[in-house]
């Protein structure tokens, strides 16, 4: 099976060119880390694979487990196994997460034609995952990141993540704004949640969260592809000098 | 707006009104057109007493010095008033069964099939409910087990006969006869609604509810509707309102009024969902409606929860007069229009007691080509001392044909009071529908829930019994399409 191909890929925003003949492949169960300096196309990629319509795909291909990316919308592509926990999460007032995640697991298990879960083992669920991650039962009560401070944010994804379960995860600077020891609490939720079969791409700036994950590789890019590809001694590189050398 | 969210939206609007059926049951009607002799003809098709009689002959002459109120943002053809039935029955329908089995089988698939089962076995648990069919009351629930608590919970067509004394000394004293034409006009022919009691100190188990049904054609439905809770009680009441689809436009105008005595509380819900007209405009409900509430004793509340989703034109402002020293007066709102419909809709809160507080929660949506306005008014009287005001209006717009307008009047004789106000105007957001949909929730159910997430503060606020189907009728609501 093909996991994650990407193929040549240029897409641009308004006109204006963002990822250009952008390639990778990522297997099952391997970690992917892509550090870059800003505005060179990070999110836009993110964004992109998630189905996000503002953005025009001019040509190039993404094929993920099996099938062409491109052709599915952004809730198939989510219910087929892809997460993006976004740069930044947005807030949706007045809805809580429980009947929201809730929906979301049903959407998915009835595409895998699995059966859904009802009221009582989904809220066990979400009470068992949000312990471990240190999310307090006071906080599942409020709107979906209305009001949360930013490292709050980072963590909720993490949760719905959990809940999720995906096959292949995007983080897109999901370490930017966590405190040590949230940093410390996310990513060990990340390790727990990683087997054999699951896929990560993580967008980072800093070398701190990928010493705690240990990817399988790393790569830099730079002005909308991917200049160089390298193991966690590429992020000390990066950290020591910058992009300057790439 | 992105291609997308404008397809959801178009396909919301192949769901159709649901409740648009008609009931083939052949009524019994005076001719067309309003006169002295109609409203003779009401009078005594409902056996009621002389002064019933006289009352609303001279609210009869008092309608015909006035003209319709003009001031709302509100267009639509001048109404016809000789064009209208003002009555209409079953027929053979002399006086309201007395049980169930009277009832004609009809009438009771159509609220059975209207989700408002009447039958003994089948009752909504903990409500009670009054149903009226165009211009009379068929059936009412619970009203024995009602009965022994001392309340009274009957149509008022009956409550004229059974409590003239109570229906004499309330009915138009919070809405005067000559308030404005609509109230006139309603006083003369009322034809039927709900009257509630209740005694004092006594907490009325059960929701109290009543079901508005127009059936025929080209008829008019004259609800009137009175409220008494005495010191210490308290009562929860909850009024629903559908209509068959048709392509003429119809009238509903109504009078509801509430009194509060000394501690007493009334939370009074509705869900209204009279046919709105189809997607170009045509038919749909006239809902021309005053409510309005007197916090008559001291520390009484009254509590107005709307859910405003149907009728091509609702002129409608639920109001609060704060008489008493620490009364409380509440107003919350969700207006949905879509495709031509218009809504005009808010509150007056009149501070003249003491330390009196208000508050007032708008949500309005606006679809389509739709116009929604809020029109609020709040005055504190000279005795109002240390008295306030919380005001909160919030409006959404989906598509950019669609209007959302705000007009609070604030008017202060007392410089103790306190008067906060917010609002907002926000178009539905993209990057939420993006986050909802990255989790596999489709578009059309990320809509819904933001949409309901936004109305969130006013829904929480009804019954439970009627919570969920509320958040259903909002989403349905959100049909229509999006140019
Ligand atoms: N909606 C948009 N409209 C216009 N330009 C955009 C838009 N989104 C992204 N861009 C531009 O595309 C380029 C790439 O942005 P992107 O967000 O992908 O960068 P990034 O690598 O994630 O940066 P950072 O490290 O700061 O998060 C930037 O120049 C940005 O300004
Ligand atoms: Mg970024």
């Amino acid at each position: 099976m093909i996991f994650l191909n990407i193929n040549n890929l240029n897409v641009s925003i308004e006109g204006k060119k963002i990822l250009d003949d952008f390639n990778i492949s990522i297997n099952e169960g391997e970690v992917h880390a892509i550090m870059g300096p800003n505005g060179c196309g990070k999110s836009t990629l993110a964004n992109v694979l998630a189905g996000n319509e503002e953005y025009e795909v001019s040509s190039g291909k993404v094929i993920f487990k099996d099938q062409n990316l491109l052709d599915l919308n952004i809730e198939e592509r989510s219910q087929k196994g892809l997460f993006l926990a976004f740069q930044y999460p947005v807030e949706i007032p007045g809805v809580n997460i429980t009947p929201f995640l809730h929906a979301s697991i049903n959407s998915k298990l009835k595409n895998d034609k699995k059966p859904e879960l009802d009221n009582l083992s989904f809220a066990k669920l979400l009470r068992k995952n949000a312990e471990e991650l240190g999310i307090s039962s006071d906080m599942l009560k409020r709107s979906i990141n209305t009001g949360f401070s930013g490292g709050e944010k980072k963590r909720y994804e993490i949760l719905q993540m959990s809940i999720l379960n995906p096959d292949l995860t995007i983080f897109d600077e999901t370490d930017s704004g966590l405190d040590v020891d949230a940093l410390r609490i996310v990513t060990e939720g990340i390790n727990k949640f990683k087997d054999s079969k699951k896929s990560f791409l993580i967008i980072t700036h800093y070398q701190k969260l990928l010493d705690y994950i240990h990817p399988d590789y790393v790569h830099v890019m730079r002005n909308g592809k991917i200049v160089k590809s390298g193991d966690i001694s590429l992020a000390s590189e990066i950290e020591a000098s910058g992009y300057q050398n790439f | 707006m992105n291609s997308q969210t404008t397809e959801t939206l178009t396909k919301y609007a192949q769901n159709k009104y649901k409740y648009g059926f008609v009931t083939n049951i052949e009524s019994d009607r005076p001719k067309k057109g309003l006169d002295e002799e109609i409203i003779k003809f009401i009078s005594q098709k409902k056996d009621e007493p002389e002064w019933m009689l006289s009352w609303r002959l001279a609210c009869y002459k008092k309608w015909l010095k006035m003209s319709d109120p003009q001031w709302a943002n509100l267009k639509f053809p001048e109404i016809d008033y000789q064009d209208i039935y003002y009555y209409s029955a079953p027929k053979d329908f002399e006086e309201k069964p007395k049980d169930l089995s009277e009832v004609d089988p009809k009438l009771i698939e159509t609220y059975n099939k209207l989700g408002i089962p009447l039958e003994e076995q089948k009752v909504l648990a903990g409500v009670a409910v009054d149903a009226v069919f165009d211009s009379v009351s068929v059936a009412t629930t619970y009203k024995g087990e009602l009965e022994k608590l001392g309340i009274v919970f009957c149509s008022i067509s009956e409550a004229v006969k059974t409590h003239p004394e109570l229906v004499k000394k309330y009915l138009g004293s919070v809405i005067p006869p000559g308030d404005h034409s609509f109230s006139a006009l309603n006083s003369a022919v009322f034809t039927d609604g709900s009257f509630v009691y209740i005694p004092e100190n006594v907490k009325c188990p059960m929701e109290l509810s009543t079901y508005f049904r127009i059936n025929a054609e080209e008829t008019g439905q004259f609800e009137r509707t009175l409220i008494i809770a005495d010191k210490g009680s308290y009562v929860s009441y909850l009024e629903g309102c559908t209509a068959p689809q048709r392509d003429t436009n119809q009238l509903h105008a109504a009078n509801v009024e509430l009194i509060a005595l000394e501690n007493a509380e009334i939370k009074y819900s509705t869900v209204q969902n009279w046919y709105p007209g189809d997607e170009d405009g045509k038919g749909g409900i006239y809902n021309f409606v005053t409510k309005r509430g007197l916090c008559k004793g001291k520390n009484s509340k009254i509590s107005w929860t709307q859910v405003e989703t149907g009728s091509a034109v609702t002129w409608k402002y639920p109001s609060c007069i704060l008489k008493g020293d620490n009364s409380v007066g509440e107003f919350y709102s969700v207006a949905i229009t879509n495709n031509f419909q218009q809504a005009d809709t808010g509150t007056k809160m009149t501070h003249i007691g003491k330390n009196t507080r208000s508050k007032i929660i708008s949500k309005g949506i606006s679809l389509g080509q739709s116009q929604n306005t809020y029109r609020g008014n709040v005055s504190f009287l000279r005795k109002a001392d240390k008295a306030r005001n919380y005001t909160q209006c919030d409006s959404l717009l989906v598509g950019n044909k669609c209007g959302a307008h705000t007009i609070p009047y604030i008017d202060s004789k007392n410089n103790s009071a306190i008067i906060e106000h917010e609002a907002s105007t926000s178009k539905i957001n993209e990057d939420q529908l993006y986050y909802c949909r990255q989790r596999g929730l489709s578009h059309e159910e990320a809509v819904s829930l933001i949409v309901n997430g936004f109305c969130k503060q006013v829904l929480q606020e009804l019954p439970m019994e009627f919570a969920v189907e509320a958040q259903k009728l909002v989403s349905i609501s959100l049909e229509g399409s999006v140019g």
